[in-house]
């Protein structure tokens, strides 16, 4: 394991600029998460950092070597890929075994047996490894992805959305195996993710990125309590957070012209609040309903407890509980 | 590519329909099986029964054309034939009933060797420098690659036996007429083409994250081109020699033209098997069923990959 340092890298294909100036340094052992919206640039970076894409300008060191010109196969790095993880014509063994046995490698074939064995067992795939890789199920499947990286000790694990082709339940299993592996190796990791969830409960730091920027980095708490700007708060919480006119309520600090609220931001009350709202709608989710409102004609979304009983039509008032403010290009304003 | 599914309309086709278009594909095939029966049935008859009229379906197994294809015979005076010890084999018998001895092999086995050697030489080497091509057409950037790949495509537009007197001359120049080499490096011209575009939409189908897999394993990109491409193309390669080989193999106009002796192919040589009197048919069918089992054995060996879609299933889209 080691660290992995991104100095300014910038990426266009074509017309259209993947990345701008990107730097960031993952630290030996960090579980960091690249967060943001398909297009954002988040595969583009795990690329260059294999090596499968030359940055046009800027450099990655590894471990304090710089790789920038390097072929992928020297550069130490494991990719887990979203999707074609597994070489069909070869057993889930041999899959697993296939980075080891590369020629540069000369790992000698009872090591490999060892160490696939020991990953298998981690990943409770060892029954399968007689299996050819077209007989297994999906969450089979990405288990068995997983573990041709992991069989390596490579500086860095790069991880593009590896669970998003899995359904909820096992992605929620994984999710957590996953992190448990992390700790247990030490690993470090740059995990690419469109999904919140995952970024929220795995990474040490989030990145955000947003038109092939890095918009903002910190831990998922800093991330999700102090974002930058309107970008970053959107893309951190469920609902996601209400971005409304900072004119409809007052009390906004100078220059604010949007108010930025969460669930927790807003007091719903049957009355005596700052702004009434209209309920459009409730979806029940069992342990607690979204409610959709009608502000002054702008759609709110929160949360509420079942046991409160509102129904379409009811009228309701809202109070605001420090919320977050935004100047007219996004970026926060201190309250 | 070959895939386990098909079309399959919702409504399930009736009793009536599935007999109606069961009979239809074996009418087809009856038709088509006529000639090859016909050709096989000849090839054991003797010179009489193959052209008798109204033709025989009924007749006497022979092995005359056989032996007529594999030897030369010359005539002699019965007192002569009388003279000579018991009869060697059984094509001496034979000839010897007719008035005749055995004078030597024929030209057959020369000319069939030639056509192996030929055929698969250039089979071999159109699909290789074809699996290479496709790849770097399919994976690489190459300036003016739409422009290339219609070019390619072009050579075959026109019916290669437009440009057979250019060839012709050009290979008396060079010295490549009437060779094994010059058969091999023509026919590979002009399969080299096909073997591009057909392997070129095979490898198009392999995704590309397998090799870069590979490359960030610790592979160089020709070992995960061997190790990762070629065992996800034998589908296409199998198919795309199955095809190159038959052209190769059946190629009549210019094996006429170009060759003569040394080189000669089997497709000249056999329709030009001369008997007592004229076309030794018997003899013709012989060469022409013997002329036919190679295709069919390699395409049964081939068939597993011809119809094995092999990485149906593994890829989630």
């Amino acid at each position: 394991m080691a660290e992995v340092e991104i100095n300014a890298v910038s990426k266009a294909f074509g017309k259209t600029q993947a990345l701008s100036d990107l730097s960031l340094t993952i630290g030996d052992g960090e579980f960091v998460a690249l967060l943001g919206p398909t297009g954002a640039g988040k595969t583009t970076a795990l690329r260059l950092i294999a090596g499968l894409e030359q940055p046009d300008s800027g450099s990655i060191r590894i471990d304090g070597r710089d790789v920038t010109g390097d072929a992928p196969a020297d550069r130490d790095v494991a990719f887990v890929f979203q999707q074609y993880s597994l070489y069909p014509h070869l057993t889930v063994f041999e899959n697993m075994a296939f980075a080891l046995r590369a020629p540069t490698r000369r790992v000698p074939e009872a090591d490999i047996r060892v160490k696939v064995q020991e990953v298998a067992r981690l990943l409770h795939i060892e029954t399968k490894l007689d299996n050819k890789a077209t007989q297994l199920s999906g969450g089979q499947m990405q288990r068995v992805a997983i573990g041709r990286a992991l069989v390596r000790s490579p500086s860095i694990y790069l991880m593009d959305e590896p669970l998003s082709s899995l359904d909820a339940k096992l992605r929620g299993e994984l999710r957590l195996e996953l992190k448990r592996i992390q700790v247990d190796l030490g690993a470090t990791i740059l995990y690419v993710t469109h999904d919140q969830t995952e970024a929220m409960t795995m990474a040490s730091r989030i990145g955000v990125l947003e038109g092939g920027r890095l918009m903002q980095i910190g831990s998922p708490r800093e991330i999700y309590e102090n974002p930058i700007n309107a970008h970053v708060a959107a893309r951190l919480g469920q609902p996601t957070i209400n971005l409304l006119p900072a004119a409809l309520f007052g009390g906004a600090p100078a220059g604010a012209e949007t108010i930025g609220a969460r669930t927790e931001h807003l007091t719903i009350a049957r009355g005596g609040g700052d702004v009434s709202a209209t309920v459009k709608r409730v979806e029940h989710l069992g342990d607690q309903s979204h409610l959709h409102l009608d502000v002054a004609g702008r759609p709110v979304v929160t949360l509420a407890d079942p046991e409160t009983g509102f129904g379409a039509g009811d009228v309701v008032s809202l109070r605001l509980n420090k919320p977050l403010f935004f100047d007219a290009r996004g970026w926060r304003v201190a309250a | 590519m070959t895939s386990a599914t098909t079309a399959h309309s919702v409504v399930e086709p009736s009793i009536t329909t599935r007999r109606f278009a069961g009979s239809l594909v074996v009418l087809y095939a009856v038709i088509t099986m006529i000639p090859l029966v016909w050709i096989m049935l000849t090839a054991f008859k003797s010179p009489d029964d193959a052209i008798s009229y109204p033709p025989k379906v009924m007749f006497k197994p022979s092995l005359e054309g056989f032996c007529n294809l594999f030897t030369t015979r010359s005539r002699q005076t019965p007192e002569f034939i009388r003279s000579l010890g018991p009869p060697q084999g059984l094509c001496d018998s034979i000839a010897r009933s007719r008035n005749m001895v055995v004078a030597g092999p024929s030209n057959y086995v020369p000319r069939f060797i030639n056509s192996l050697i030929i055929a698969f030489g250039s089979t071999v080497l159109a699909v290789a420098l074809g699996t290479l091509s496709a790849y770097g057409f399919s994976r690489f950037r190459v300036p003016l690659k739409d422009d290339l790949l219609f070019f390619i495509l072009s050579t075959r537009m026109m019916p290669p036996i437009a440009v057979a007197i250019p060839i012709y001359l050009m290979y008396r120049t060079i010295g490549l007429s009437d060779t094994r080499l010059g058969m091999i490096l023509l026919y590979t011209s002009v399969n080299v083409s096909l073997a591009v575009w057909l392997l070129k939409g095979f490898i198009d189908e392999i995704p590309r994250e397998y090799e870069e897999a590979a490359m960030i394993d610790g592979y160089t990109r020709f070992q995960a081109f061997v190790k990762v491409v070629l065992p996800q193309a034998t589908t296409g390669i199998a198919a795309t020699a199955i095809f190159c080989l038959i052209f190769a193999w059946n190629e009549y106009a210019f094996a006429v033209l170009l060759t003569s002796g040394n080189a000669q192919t089997a497709p000249p040589f056999i329709p030009i098997i001369i008997g007592e009197g004229g076309q030794d048919w018997p003899a013709v069918a012989a060469g022409t069923t013997l002329f036919l089992v190679p295709i069919v054995v390699f395409t049964v060996l081939l068939r597993k990959h011809l119809l094995r879609g092999i990485t149906f299933g593994a890829v989630r889209k």
